[in-house]
């Protein structure tokens, strides 16, 4: 409030009343933190963190997983106490006790994982702890004007009636922020907002995010990737281990530590090793891949998620023995249904799978893992390990029964042990024994311990999905190095990856899924642009940088049915590249509309406003017929 | 959590080659299968005589008479139809309403086969399937308010028998209804508030809570009933019956009048319940922040609810209302207490929670269903009939694994039902 | 069944700062742990052994909670005791009268408690002096053992189903139809002896199977809670067992009232003669508690059922089918409890009656919670309960004092067994390296 009476007293002074302009002179700062400290146990998370926001200020706050990001925050939006350190807002000293208090204080939060009640309506979300009553009865008729307005004046699109479970991400995150907003904060803290957004929804959140600045409203944006934090940051903070990191060149010293920040003209080199403590090279070493036979040969794919939505729409692929093809593209385009399919985890609804010509389909998950495929899942909490089982149990959870750690029947726990110390030893997994549970290791070793698992028994296929997801650098490098070598002994290799970097790192092929589809199966070399509006949905052929890459792999060009992208692009889009410019901007669904040879693609994946011009989807259409039927047949349903 | 989850994925194996047959179409198959077993069984069996429903408590009085045997097909026919109505996928809009047809015919079926050459007095039923539903209804909002708010309620066996000891005690001592009605509410709340403590401050499972507590109240009415009531009923173990209340004109209305307008308080407290929980947790705004706790509680205390101190109240409230469901098997239903004298009802209780959907209607109506079925078992042993008892007495068992098991609809409890919020 | 992490571990930080949890370069608040707990020092064993007396570890907490529960249970002896409760009427004038009283009262109860499950002093003297026989000193242990078996294959049944991630509140049922197979399998089946002894067996443990079965194909194929369903199989035994014993042909011949034939005495496990009830049951018991420890830890089901138990997505995608397991579990766990009702039927009780099964099955999560789901902790927790419920026994009869103050402390117990920080709280205990005081196996419908 005090923020919008301020920024009135600004444009019209004879509004202001008079004892607004004197504080904004005396308080410049939003929120200022000072000497914030935080242990848990032996573990220091934030180590006197200082740490200042001016109103109207982007604040990035750079660092890497575990860094102490969100633990800072959580103290400051009252779900964490500090140990030590003041939290001081618009000039006062503040206790948060519970994020009542933070809320009192002008202080809101949007977090990692949305906090939506899924069976409430977007109304009832957004009310919640803040309602309106009537007669000691919920006034739904102003809580739903109210986010209507919020919606409007920020341009923040929702509607207020739609259930949460059935909204997609995106609009998640607009009710979340929205949320925010009709609490009337002066100061909004986004934790890790564009992790599950496509490149245009990221988009249209930075530009949400100017308009907020530009309304006096302070942004705490906490983040991983740099290219947003120099698009929008106007101050950069980087936390390392739990501590501040002050820019090299600049004298930081303990009774000037306020001071330590950098601005976004700083080159992304040297923020990326200021967040990891020394120079970083993501590249990753490999010889050139010498492909041999077809492993892996996916046609035709089709994969329901839980709501019976098509997720994987058609896909063909094929991965040779010694080679990486790396799937590319935003989380949530169907790969984590492609791969669950793959492990018999998920039935597909129509095509096949074939592993050196026998089929995979309607195989149990055991019987696939048993004839030489290793699977890393991608979230290894979850999917790849029991957290109360030793390493030496997680690292035969699935061999558990062969030998020779034991039979159909029995174990053979000296078996299990001797190997697990071998492995232990193999793959630097940092633990104080084979037999601590696997749940006292960092996410790093317990990644090395799933990698290890799956890595040392012979295989044909490795999957590896998300295979460095929440991962230190260190054992980023050990795991690439690990996937390369696995190449090199003639395995067939799938990469399944949200990382553009990790994919165009690992990859000898990339292929880019959108929508349950593969659009493109490109070379690594492809200019990044190209390759952030192919995992956009958008395809466009006409340039000659699709087009080179062709020739560069053969692999692609040598088996018939299975090249969507590589052999079409080149004659089927010239016409619509010159829509391409047109199209960055989201909901366009005209292009597809305007060009009558592609009405099949357009009603494929127009129908939820997909931004896909037809062209280009309408091209590969036509070269795969069944994914084009089924297009067609969900189309018309 | 992890039950929820691995539920889903099987779910999603075993549910991918169901096109066809919908949940519709399945329902129709069981109406018209138990449709053609009233038809050819019931109908064969019946004898040709008159089956009269008369509209008192007793042979007395105007009568609705049909044929037994007639009854029993034609019923049964209707039955049949409302399956085949299903399985057509025919009327999808009255989907509902088709599938309490069918039941309802399926039940008159039975009734004509076995009324047939006797009388069933309709208004002695009625009102003793409400007095016998009366105790479930009160444990199952017991179990509403809870379990809404994300903590399991399995130990309202536990209220309802503190609640009666409560109630018998003290309304002895105090000659004293209303005291009696009081102290069952405070029994319950004991039994609640270590349920609460436990499982929200001490993280204990909450299920294992329950039937811990469940054993405890077992053994503490015993014993207690053992050293004071056993050796001294008189003064420890005579409280007064409630009385019923006669409300002039409406209670002459035929059947319902003497159904709702001349029983007793808890009768009314727990309709009266029933609504204003309903509409608590649909339209205050403790009923949304109750909804909030119980489905997401991370999300609830972002934005400054307490959550535990929430879920304390929930419960507590849910050992008021459940304790005075304990006060009617001593203060109406049998006039003094005994070991164990609820045998199993709060399980009852928590199958009609759970078979009404964690609603307040719901449980409404499976609370009145689970007591007819269990009327009817007492008119059956009564007229001799050759239906075991026990079987019927065993309906609202089997009806709730059947709604569990998501063969009449999946139900779906609250989503962080059972899980302790661990906040920093 | 119960996560190690210490019960004031930042939760939080494990749910919205997946980053410090999943934490890259440092490790984990967690994981710093063992390091400091290493021995070494100069640490004496000794030294060790009193460090751990009062630290809140599994032993201790045991044993607080059965003191604390005794503490309660004497309290409720006091004060349900009129005459006793007349001395404190008067207690300013005279506290000595009150305090005496209650002493004597308490003292005495639990004083029976001990002689009617271990041992009485008085058989011993009358042993030795010629007047008595040694059956009668080995009498409260016989009593003690005899009670203790049916709860060892109930306990290890609910510990098993615990360590499989599933809660299996059907014990009571399944042993319920444990008792009618077994039983009529006592009766009917005309076979030679040991062979009719082992059929009958068979059939316990096949009836709880089955009854073990329903659940787990639910819970595999739908999701249906096992909480739930159990729950509604175990009055459904009863009503059946009920309706069952009615029917001719089962009935004992020219009875009226609700009993079933006599087991045939081929078909009856072999007690130790005269007044020493207790039989083979025990032995199978120590049997059943030795092959389920061996399940558990050394068999690849037991691999399977603990994977599925702690991480039921993890162990589908390493393979292990969940439904199988699922299934398997409640038959296997069914079985236990089937076998428990049969040790029931066949050792003591000889003939069905509408509670011959007592409360086994509610007991035997009791004693399973209690023994921490490990099966030789489960085999030991039993054996208390047994002597609680032989102690009881003689209490009630000596003392006067109802039998309903066993359950009472049994309760207890269990309560404060669940809620460590509880008892921790009440004494001050020190924090235990290793107990584990998180929350239970916390899970909803």
């Amino acid at each position: 409030m005090a923020c919008a009476a301020a920024l009135l007293g600004a444009v019209i002074p004879s509004l202001a009343s008079p004892p607004f302009v004197p504080r904004l002179q005396e308080i410049p700062l939003r929120l200022e933190l000072r000497g914030i400290t935080k242990r848990f146990g032996d573990l220091v998370a934030n180590d006197h963190i200082d740490l200042t926001v001016e109103p109207g200020e982007v604040h990035a706050l750079l660092g890497e997983n575990g860094a102490g990001k969100s633990t800072l925050m959580n103290q400051l939006y009252g779900l964490l106490q500090p140990d030590e350190g003041e939290i001081v807002v618009d000039g006062v000293a503040r206790t948060f006790r519970s994020p009542r208090d933070a809320i009192a204080a002008g202080i809101g939060m949007v977090h990692q994982h949305f906090m939506l009640v899924p069976v409430f309506t977007v109304a009832e979300n957004i009310a919640l702890g803040a309602e309106k009553t009537r007669a000691g009865f919920l006034d739904r008729r102003r809580a739903r004007r109210e986010v209507l307005e919020v919606s409007e004046r920020y341009g923040l699109p929702v509607d207020p009636d739609a259930l949460v479970e059935n909204l997609p991400v995106g609009a998640q995150q607009r009710v979340e922020i929205v949320k925010a907003l009709t609490r009337d904060v002066d100061l909004l803290i986004l934790d890790e907002p564009t992790a599950v957004l496509t490149p245009q929804e990221t988009e249209e959140l930075l530009e949400v995010m100017r308009g907020l600045s530009d309304a006096g409203k302070s942004i705490v944006f906490i983040t991983h990737k740099l290219k947003e934090v120099k698009a929008i940051a106007d101050r950069i903070t980087v936390i390392r281990r739990g501590r501040t990191v002050a820019p090299s060149n600049h004298p930081a010293t303990a009774h000037n530590r306020t001071e330590a920040y950098f601005s976004p003209q700083t080159s992304e080199e040297e923020l990326a090793s200021t967040m990891v403590g020394r120079a970083v090279s993501l590249d990753i070493d490999k010889a050139p891949a010498e492909p041999g036979r077809e492993v892996l040969k996916i046609s035709g794919l089709v994969v329901e998620d839980e709501r019976g939505v098509r997720a994987v729409d058609g896909v063909d692929l094929v991965v040779r023995a010694g080679e990486v093809l790396g799937v590319a593209g935003v989380q949530g385009n169907g790969q984590t249904e492609l791969v669950e399919a793959l492990m018999g985890l998920r039935e597909p609804r129509a095509g096949s799978i074939m592993v050196d010509n026998e089929n995979l389909i309607g195989m149990s998950t055991k019987h696939i893992l048993r004839s030489g495929i290793g699977y890393v899942p991608e979230d290894r909490s979850h999917d790849g390990l029991v957290k109360e089982f030793s390493v030496a149990e997680n690292l035969v959870l699935d061999q558990y029964d062969r030998p020779p750690y034991g039979n159909a029947f029995r174990l053979d726990p000296g078996a299990v042990a001797t190997a697990a110390r071998e492995r232990v030893e193999q793959f630097d997994i940092r633990t104080s024994s084979a037999e601590a549970a696997v749940s006292t290791l960092s996410g790093g070793n317990q990644q090395k311990v799933v990698v290890a698992r799956e890595l040392s028994r012979p295989l044909r296929l490795f999957i590896a999905a998300q295979p460095t997801r929440g991962v230190d650098v260190g054992s980023i490098e050990f795991i690439h190095g690990r996937i390369v070598h696995e190449r090199d002994v003639g395995t067939a290799v799938l990469v399944i990856s949200s990382e553009l970097d990790e994919v165009v790192g690992l990859a000898d092929r990339i292929a880019v899924m959108y929508r349950g589809r593969i659009l493109a199966i490109v070379s690594p070399d492809t200019p990044r642009e190209e390759l952030g509006l192919l995992m956009a949905g958008i395809t466009d052929g006409g340039t000659p940088a699709t087009g080179s890459p062709a020739p560069g792999t053969p692999a692609t060009g040598s088996h018939a049915p299975g090249t969507p992208a590589t052999g079409s692009h080149a004659p089927g889009t010239p016409a619509t590249g010159s829509h391409a410019p047109g199209t960055s901007a989201p909901g366009t669904s005209a292009p597809g509309a305007a060009t009558p040879g592609a009405a099949t693609g357009g009603a494929a994946t127009g129908g939820s406003g997909a931004v896909a011009p037809g062209g280009g989807a309408a091209a590969s259409d036509d070269d795969k017929p069944a994914a084009g039927d089924g297009a067609a047949e969900k189309g018309t349903k | 959590m992890t039950a929820v989850s691995t539920a889903t994925a099987e779910e999603l194996t075993a549910a991918a080659p169901a096109r066809f047959w919908d949940r519709q179409r399945r329902l129709g198959v069981g109406v018209a299968a138990i449709g053609l077993l009233a038809t050819v069984l019931f109908g064969a069996l019946a004898p040709s005589e008159t089956a009269r429903f008369t509209l008192s408590e007793d042979a007395a009085g105007a009568a609705l008479s049909i044929n037994g045997q007639v009854g029993a097909i034609a019923f049964g026919v209707i039955a049949l139809g409302a399956g085949a109505v299903l399985l057509a996928g025919l009327a999808r809009r009255y989907q509902t309403g088709v599938l309490s047809l069918g039941i309802l015919a399926f039940v008159l079926s039975f009734l004509c086969w076995q009324v047939a050459g006797k009388f069933l007095p309709l208004v002695d039923t009625v009102s003793g399937t409400l007095e016998l539903a009366v105790p479930l209804i009160l444990g199952a909002l017991a179990g509403v308010l809870g379990e809404r708010s994300g903590v399991v309620n399995v130990a309202i066996e536990g209220q309802f028998l503190m609640g009666a000891f409560g109630a018998a005690l003290v309304g002895t001592m105090a000659t004293s209804v209303w005291a009696g009605v009081l102290s069952a509410a405070v029994g319950g709340v004991l039994i609640a508030a270590i349920l609460a403590v436990l499982a929200i401050r001490y993280l204990v499972d909450q299920v294992v809570v329950g039937i811990v507590l469940n054993l405890l109240a077992l053994g503490v009415t015993g014993f207690l009933y053992e050293r004071l009531m056993q050796p001294d009923a008189q003064s420890y173990n005579q409280p007064p019956k409630m009385p019923e209340w006669h409300i002039p004109g409406l209670a002459d209305i035929p059947v319902i009048g003497p159904v709702l307008f001349d029983t007793n308080a808890l009768v009314w407290l727990a309709l009266i319940l029933v609504f204003a929980i309903h509409f608590g947790l649909t339209r205050t705004r403790w009923g949304l922040r109750t909804r909030a706790v119980g489905e997401h509680p991370t999300a609830a205390d972002t934005v400054g609810i307490r959550v535990r101190g929430l879920r304390y109240l929930n419960v507590l409230l849910g050992g008021v209302i459940a304790g005075a469901g304990g006060a009617y098997f001593t203060l109406v239903a049998t006039g003094s207490f005994n070991k164990n004298m609820t045998s199993g009802a709060g399980f009852i209780a928590l199958a009609a929670l759970i078979f009404g959907r964690w609603t307040p209607f719901g449980a409404l109506g499976a609370a009145l269903f689970f007591g007819f079925a269990q009327k009817l078992a007492t008119y059956l042993s009564a007229v001799g009939s050759p239906v075991p008892s026990q079987f019927l007495n065993m309906l609202p068992y089997l009806a709730t694994i059947v709604a569990v098991a998501g063969l009449v609809g999946r139900v779906r409890a609250p989503a962080a039902d059972g899980q302790p919020y661990i906040k920093s | 069944m119960t996560t190690d992490g210490p019960v004031g571990a930042p939760k939080i930080a494990d749910e919205t700062a997946a980053d410090s949890a999943t934490d890259a370069a440092a490790p984990g608040p967690v994981g710093a742990k063992p390091a400091h707990d290493e021995p070494g020092d100069g640490d004496t064993l000794l030294n060790r052994f009193l460090q751990n007396l009062w630290a809140a570890n599994t032993v201790t907490v045991t044993v607080l909670s059965v003191v604390l529960a005794l503490v309660i249970g004497a309290i409720f002896i006091i004060v349900s005791d009129p005459d006793v409760l007349s001395t404190f009427g008067y207690l300013t004038a005279r506290p000595s009268d009150a305090f005496d009283a209650s002493w004597t009262v308490v003292s005495d109860a639990y004083a029976d408690l001990f002689k009617g499950a271990i041992v009485d002093p008085a058989t011993i003297t009358a042993w030795a002096n010629g007047t008595g026989t040694w059956r009668q000193v080995f009498f409260p242990i016989s009593e003690t053992l005899t009670y203790a078996a049916p709860l060892v294959f109930t306990g290890l049944s609910v510990a098993l189903a615990f360590r499989g991630g599933l809660f299996n509140i059907g014990g009571q049922g399944q042993a319920v139809v444990g008792t009618i197979t077994a039983a009529m399998a006592g009766f009917f089946l005309p076979l030679p002896p040991v062979i009719h002894l082992i059929a009958a067996l068979a059939a316990g443990l096949l009836g709880g199977a089955l009854w073990g079965f329903v659940p787990g194909i639910l819970k595999a194929r739908t999701g249906a809670h096992e909480v739930i369903v159990t729950i509604m199989l175990n009055y459904t035994a009863n009503l059946f067992l009920g309706w069952l014993i009615l029917q001719k042909g089962v009935q004992q011949p020219g009875r009226s009232d609700a009993i079933s034939k006599t087991v045939d005495g081929d078909a009856q496990l072999t007690s130790f003669g005269g007044e020493l009830r207790a039989n083979l049951g025990i032995l199978l018991a120590v049997l059943a508690t030795a092959v389920v420890a061996w399940l558990l830890n050394r068999s690849a089901f037991g691999f399977e059922l603990r994977a599925v138990g702690a991480n039921p997505p993890a162990a589908r995608t390493a393979g292990i089918s969940v439904a199988r397991t699922y299934t398997l579990l409640m038959v296997t766990a069914g079985g236990l409890a089937g076998l428990g009702g049969a040790t029931q039927v066949l050792g003591t009780a000889h003939a069905l009656t509408p509670q011959v099964a007592g409360n086994i099955g509610f007991d035997g999560l009791l004693v399973a919670l209690l023994g921490r789901n490990r099966p030789w902790g489960t085999l030991l927790a039993a054996i208390l309960f047994g002597a609680l419920r032989a102690g009881g026994n003689r209490m009630q009869s000596f003392s006067g004092i109802s039998l309903e103050l066993v359950t009472v402390l049994q309760a207890l117990i269990v309560i404060f067994i669940a809620a460590p920080a509880l008892v921790k709280a009440i004494f001050h205990l020190r924090a235990a390296r290793s107990a584990r005081l998180g929350a239970s196996m916390a899970k909803g419908w």
